[in-house]
């Protein structure tokens, strides 16, 4: 049974503190909860960006995709309300984009027409998305039956259409459709695949990915329905030419990225005389996201730091009361012959021990908390490992910092006067 | 490491074991400067039962924590044991107490919250002994001073005269070169203050050195020799052995 010197003098700061119970549990507090608000907010913050970080990733970081936007152009619409508006993305923009840029390995095209689909009686409004094989290789969604957009396809200019899960449910209601036809806007196209969708929620990132698509090759879209959407509402009737409404191009290296997404904005800035497309590099929003979590962190890190340095203080208060209270105790052991640096060791392993169970104790809090909130608020969140390992050395820093002056009190009296005290 | 309790050799008469040359000690209280000590010079031979007498303001107790390495001379050298200890710094001081030294004090000065083992081993604790040699040790020494039975009490538990028997068996856990009681009667009733003063006169026929402080004449007739002090010197020494 030979415990080493550590061990021995950690459990002699135990037993005296065990002599206070309420004492040193009351102290402990401000640590408790200090390290349990470090944690809960770190993981909220932490949820919350997580979240946004999947739907970003998802896309892939190593592409930009550039989305056609009619351009605000006020005076088209009231003079000449008859005149055809065009604008947007060319096939050509798509072509040269790959011979321009070496760093640019493919392109994808996507085309989108609003049609109704039809299956017997059921009938949906779909986005139709007309795009090449690649699309399916690039933003990857599950499979769910079937097969997905192929070169033959292309090549032969199939009538064949690959349909989102819920468009597939809402019209055919069964997966066993695969090989029937779907009429879409009087055409019939042969149901060859279905894959799941994903919830892309952000706003400024949008992929064709939604509740009802309808991916049909994009040439196949292009001879059937061709460029010219016409739009008939109530006393305005719109005309637009558009060619392409986005492409989506990928890059070889994620370095490469944003290097390549400003050559694009020149290259496009030469050809458009209109600014009527948007370049959106997920890579730079996924930077942003993590910037604003950063600043978030930072924010609540620095609030949560508060209590614990309010809870620092309330330690240093106890343990200057204590050693006063203890004066006799230090006493004695000087006379007996503990060094100045015994002293102090003997009263920081109390201090440090205190806010280290504190801090203990604040971790179970940390993760009991996030639970909660996702339990009843519904809100994400992410407990790291990095934030209890932080929590924990702050507490044993802590500790440190607000144990050395009443240790070094301690130490520093008068064995004689000390000795006298009662 | 032993845990010898009592050196069993005869006293060697001719051995010093506190030297003290010219020491003087001043305080400054105010304004005015106070001598406690002005000029003592004496020597303590090994196994010597001494007994420091004087009214109070004498010069007894600045003597006794001077003595113990609680304080230190202002002028003068102190001898303790074969080594100057007159300029050492306070952890050369400590390791002095902790190695050489054993206290006995009148309000017995027994940390409340250890049990007695535990306070009988706080000199262990500081010198590094294992926890199982200390606990031996600690044993033997309640066995000694009559406590066998009550290591696991807290001083609170006990007696004015037992815990007084704790700090004894404190005071030689180290096996000091010098014993220091100061008025280790002083709290205690005449038929207990009898006994702990039997189990001193017995530590001193065993061999060991004791200066102690008293100003009871009683209580000194136990010591072989009498050192009488007056404002701050040496004013008689008395040897009744």
């Amino acid at each position: 049974m030979r415990y080493s010197k550590a061990v021995r003098n950690i459990l002699l700061g135990m037993d005296n503190l065990r002599l206070h119970k309420l004492r040193s549990l009351l102290t402990m507090m401000g640590i408790v909860f200090g390290v349990g608000s470090v944690i809960a907010m770190l993981s909220v913050g932490e949820g919350a960006s997580r979240e946004a970080l999947d739907q970003i990733k998802k896309l892939g970081s190593n592409i930009i995709i550039i989305t056609s936007v009619k351009p605000s152009d006020d005076n088209a619409n009231d003079m000449r309300r008859t005149r055809m508006s065009i604008y947007g993305l060319l096939y050509h923009d798509a072509k040269r984009l790959r011979e321009t840029f070496d760093t640019v390995i493919r392109t994808v095209p996507v085309k989108l027409i609003r049609k109704d689909a039809r299956v017997n009686v059921r009938h949906l409004e779909v986005r139709l998305v007309g795009t090449t094989p690649d699309w399916f290789s690039l933003v990857r969604r599950p499979l769910v039956a079937g097969r997905v957009l192929s070169e033959q396809d292309m090549k032969k200019r199939k009538a064949v259409a690959v349909l989102t899960e819920h468009g597939a449910r809402k019209l055919l209601a069964v997966e066993s459709s695969l090989g029937k036809p779907v009429r879409i806007a009087g055409d019939y196209f042969e149901v060859v695949g279905i894959i799941r969708n994903e919830n892309i929620q952000s706003g400024s990132l949008s992929t064709p990915d939604q509740d009802a698509d309808a991916y049909v090759p994009i040439n196949v879209a292009r001879e059937r329905f061709g460029d010219m959407f016409v739009k008939r509402t109530s006393g305005s009737y719109v005309r637009e030419l558009v060619e392409l409404h986005q492409i989506i191009a990928e890059v070889d290296a994620s370095e490469n990225v944003e290097k390549t997404a400003d050559g694009i904005a020149e290259m496009l800035k030469r050809s458009h005389m209109h600014d009527d497309y948007r370049i959106s590099v997920p890579l730079a929003l996924l930077r942003e996201v993590e910037r604003t979590k950063r600043t978030f962190n930072i924010v609540l890190g620095s609030i949560a730091c508060i209590s614990l340095l309010v809870g620092g203080i309330g330690i240093m208060n106890i343990m200057l009361a204590s050693v006063t209270e203890r004066t006799k105790e230090i006493g004695i052991r000087r006379a007996i012959g503990a060094r100045q640096k015994q002293i102090v060791g003997q009263f920081l392993i109390e201090t440090i021990v205190l806010s280290t169970a504190g801090g203990l104790i604040g971790i179970c809090l940390g993760l009991l908390i996030p639970w909660l909130i996702t339990f009843f608020a519904g809100m994400p969140t992410v407990v790291t490992a990095w934030s209890i390992v932080l929590s924990l050395v702050i507490s044993v820093g802590v500790g440190i910092v607000f144990g050395i002056y009443p240790a070094f009190r301690a130490a520093q009296m008068d064995p004689i006067i000390a000795l006298r005290h009662e | 490491m032993t845990s010898q309790i009592t050196t069993e050799c005869p006293a060697d008469p001719n051995e010093p074991v506190i030297e003290l040359n010219g020491i003087t000690k001043t305080y400054q209280m105010g304004s005015v400067e106070v001598r406690a000590l002005d000029g003592v010079s004496t020597v303590f031979q090994k196994g010597d039962f001494w007994a420091i007498m004087g009214p109070s303001g004498s010069g007894k107790s600045t003597m006794l924590n001077v003595l113990g390495c609680l304080d230190r001379p202002t002028t003068g050298t102190y001898i303790l044991d074969g080594r100057d200890v007159s300029n050492m710094n306070d952890d050369q001081l400590s390791l002095i107490r902790l190695r050489r030294v054993g206290f006995i004090f009148q309000s017995f000065n027994l940390i409340p919250q250890l049990t007695v083992q535990r306070n009988i081993e706080l000199p262990l604790y500081y010198l590094d002994w294992s926890v199982k040699e200390s606990r031996k040790r600690a044993r033997e020494l309640a066995d000694m001073v009559g406590l066998g039975d009550r290591l696991n009490h807290r001083p609170t538990e006990l007696s004015g005269g037992q815990r007084q028997r704790v700090a004894v068996a404190r005071a030689l856990a180290n096996d000091p070169a010098v014993i220091l009681a100061d008025e280790p009667t002083g709290n205690l009733d005449t038929p207990t203050g009898k006994q702990i003063m039997a189990l001193l006169e017995d530590l001193n026929t065993q061999g060991k050195t004791i200066v102690m402080v008293t100003h009871e004449s009683h209580v000194a007739a136990y010591a072989g020799k009498h050192l009488h002090m007056l404002d701050g010197k040496i004013s008689a020494t008395e040897d009744h052995s």
